[in-house]
């Protein structure tokens, strides 16, 4: 009695009553200002952006001209350009690949075999890194990849210098030194991005209930039978997420490539240097649409996949 | 092998298993026979749930042994067993339809398609489940996931099946339609089926044979009308139907034997006048509280020194009394023979 006394006494009571009666106008409230932010803010400075790439540049006054062209957009094709894009895309792929390879066991064992404390200490293991700065790991890795640097060091402890130098010779993977090598290149992007990769597997692998790989084990299943038709399909969206991360992110940066590996530029490093040094911002812009188409596509394949069926 | 010559499905041998101090499985010893209906039975945290999951193999025993179809079990891996597993929660595979649930078992056998998919068809059909292969475990109603875990388990024909109680997330009208068919299909199959429960009615209306788990032990392996009407101790009494379980004290006062006794509710008959026959018990008490049942009533008795004694009375008995009132004193009667006696404290 007192408490509904105290209520419609209250002056925020007619507005309370309000929302309650129309919970539509609720929601439009709550879901109101994100959804602003999201089209408004997100999406339209994308879509500027793009628009951006098609303004024309004046190559001998170096001035932005309000033409509207799709040279820039052709540009993307061209053969020096077009390289700059498999190059990314092969080493954006090597990574994924070889990040899904180093965390799926980690997250296994994080997720159904580890005690609670062992667990922890894998949890932080895996994010300690995150919390230094990027740029510092990626110019401890110029350290530690140099020539006279810890790796050249216990390689040659090993006696296995013959065998960096053969690798070092491969086209495609060596270069002159492991830190100006594609090599040194794909060891600290893996190094980098491995996180974001261990961390969704590990909570894909979380949730697949115990029993189920205790059924299989029940009517028969050998581990690796249970591993292959069990475990594995249950966790591949969690592999198909972190890949997301470790694709994109790889594909989009500028600053490994900058510090690490030979010449030769990066879709990130190419964009960088035509909005910094160049100053020609609509091919900048433009060329930004090519980590987001390949994204589209790598997700679009992923759903056909099946990855996300079981979310 | 036993003794008599007949095979022995599961054999436990002074099993335990411990889990650092606490004893799940406190020197257990079991006999489940081929073909048997074969229960265990206690409150949760009792054991019965470890036992299975030893005869299954997901837990190994800290000490005796554990034997499937006379051959020792320890060390030999669950995919290698005889035997296979109704989960409590079933335990589907959510990424796979139907169809290919229940011929999982005969695929990692490595079993062609077109005869998986026909046994896969046929144990479906068993299970009242034709046509459904198509469809993903989410599609589906309890009862009909529950009736896939069975057809997933019938498909391999293992010699035993190991029940965890199977049926306790299903609404009771569709539990009872179950239980009967359950019992049917192990009928028809003669395998042996080991059921866990914590409800006494399924394990009783169902089983060959219980087996009454309290703490981590056995109280009474028995058939289920030797459970009811022979307890023989206290926890049995008090865990099968209901009882009427008279300390030794107490038994002595009304009848002069100093024993626990087990008295069931429906051998107490109520009477104004004492009866004149020198093989019953008469005690006088008052009506304390009356509960309906439909078929019969419960009603309980507050006797002279305090005691709580209940007594059940069938409405369409011609020779029983009307029903009394609350607050009546009245007789409670009832023979010498019907009173069971218990080992065990009665506390």
């Amino acid at each position: 009695m007192t408490a509904n006394a105290l209520y419609l006494r209250s002056p925020l009571h007619p507005l309370a009553g309000l929302l309650h009666r129309r919970s539509g106008l609720l929601l439009a409230v709550l879901l109101g200002p994100p959804l602003i932010w999201i089209c408004v803010i997100y999406l339209g400075s994308l879509l500027a952006l793009l628009w951006q790439g098609l303004y024309s540049f004046d190559d001998y006054t170096m001035a932005v001209l309000p033409q509207l062209t799709l040279r820039n957009y052709a540009l993307i094709f061209a053969k020096g350009n077009w390289d700059i894009v498999l190059r990314t895309l092969a080493m954006a792929s090597a990574v994924t690949a070889a990040s899904a390879v180093i965390a799926f066991p980690i997250a296994l064992y994080m997720s159904r075999h580890a005690t609670p404390t062992v667990k922890a200490l894998f949890y932080i293991g895996v994010m300690l890194p995150m919390w230094a700065s990027y740029i510092v790991k990626a110019y401890s890795w110029t350290v530690i990849l140099a020539k006279g640097g810890i790796v050249f060091w216990a390689v040659g402890k090993l006696h296995l210098l013959w065998l960096l130098e053969y690798l070092l010779g491969l086209p495609y993977i060596g270069g002159s030194t492991l830190s100006t090598s594609h090599l040194g290149r794909f060891l600290v992007f893996t190094y980098i991005w491995l996180p974001f990769m261990v961390l969704p597997i590990q909570a894909a692998l979380e949730r697949v209930p115990p029993n189920l790989v205790q059924a299989s084990m029940d009517l028969g299943a050998r581990s690796a039978q249970t591993f292959r038709h069990v475990i594995w399909p249950l966790a591949f969206p969690g592999v198909v997420a972190g890949s997301i991360f470790t694709f994109s992110l790889t594909l989009g940066d500028f600053i490994i490539p900058t510090l690490v590996g030979p010449s030769g530029l990066f879709i990130g490093t190419y964009v960088y240097v035509q909005q910094g040094a160049v100053g020609n911002m609509p091919m900048a812009a433009a060329f930004t649409v090519v980590p987001i188409v390949l994204i589209a596509a790598y997700l679009a394949m992923a759903k056909r996949l099946g990855a996300f069926d079981a979310l | 092998m036993s003794g008599q010559g007949m095979t022995l499905a599961v054999e436990f041998k002074d099993v335990s298993r411990h889990y650092g101090k606490v004893r799940a499985v406190d020197r257990v010893s079991i006999a489940i026979e081929d073909g048997e209906f074969f229960s265990m039975l206690g409150p949760s945290g009792s054991g019965k749930t470890t036992c299975l999951r030893l005869i299954a193999g997901f837990e190994q025993p800290s000490s005796g042994s554990v034997s499937i179809h006379g051959i020792e079990a320890a060390g030999v891996p669950p995919f290698a067993r005889d035997v296979n597993t109704v989960f409590q929660d079933y335990a589907l595979f959510p990424h796979m339809n139907v169809r290919d649930n229940v011929a999982y078992g005969l695929m990692v056998k490595g079993i062609a398609r077109a005869e998986r998919y026909a046994r896969s068809a046929d144990a479906l059909a068993m299970v009242a489940l034709d046509g459904y292969g198509e469809r993903k475990p989410s599609q589906l109603s309890g009862g009909q996931r529950q009736r896939v875990a069975l057809a997933r388990a019938l498909v391999n024909r293992p010699r035993v099946l190991l029940l965890d109680e199977p049926l306790g997330a299903l609404d009771l009208k569709l539990r009872e339609q179950m239980q009967g068919e359950l019992k049917s299909l192990q009928r028809k199959l003669g395998i042996t089926f080991v059921y866990v429960t914590h409800d006494q009615g399924e394990a009783l209306s169902m089983s060959d044979r219980v087996a009454v788990f309290n703490d981590g032990r056995i109280e009474q392996v028995d058939t289920p009308r030797n459970l009811y009407m022979r307890p023989s101790t206290v926890f049995v009494a008090r865990f099968v139907g209901s009882s009427n379980v008279l300390t030794g004290a107490q038994a002595r006062q009304l009848c002069g034997l100093e024993q626990p006794f087990s008295l069931r509710p429906e051998h107490v008959r109520l009477a104004r006048h004492a009866e004149p026959d020198g093989d019953s018990v008469c005690v006088p008490g008052r009506v304390a509280d009356i509960q309906y049942h439909g078929a019969s009533s419960r009603i309980e008795l507050e006797l002279a020194d305090g005691l709580r004694l209940q007594a059940s009375v069938n409405h369409d008995d011609s020779g029983q009394i009307d029903l009394p009132a609350i607050g009546d004193m009245i007789l409670a009667c009832w023979s010498l023979q019907s009173m069971v006696p218990l080992q065990g404290q009665s506390g």
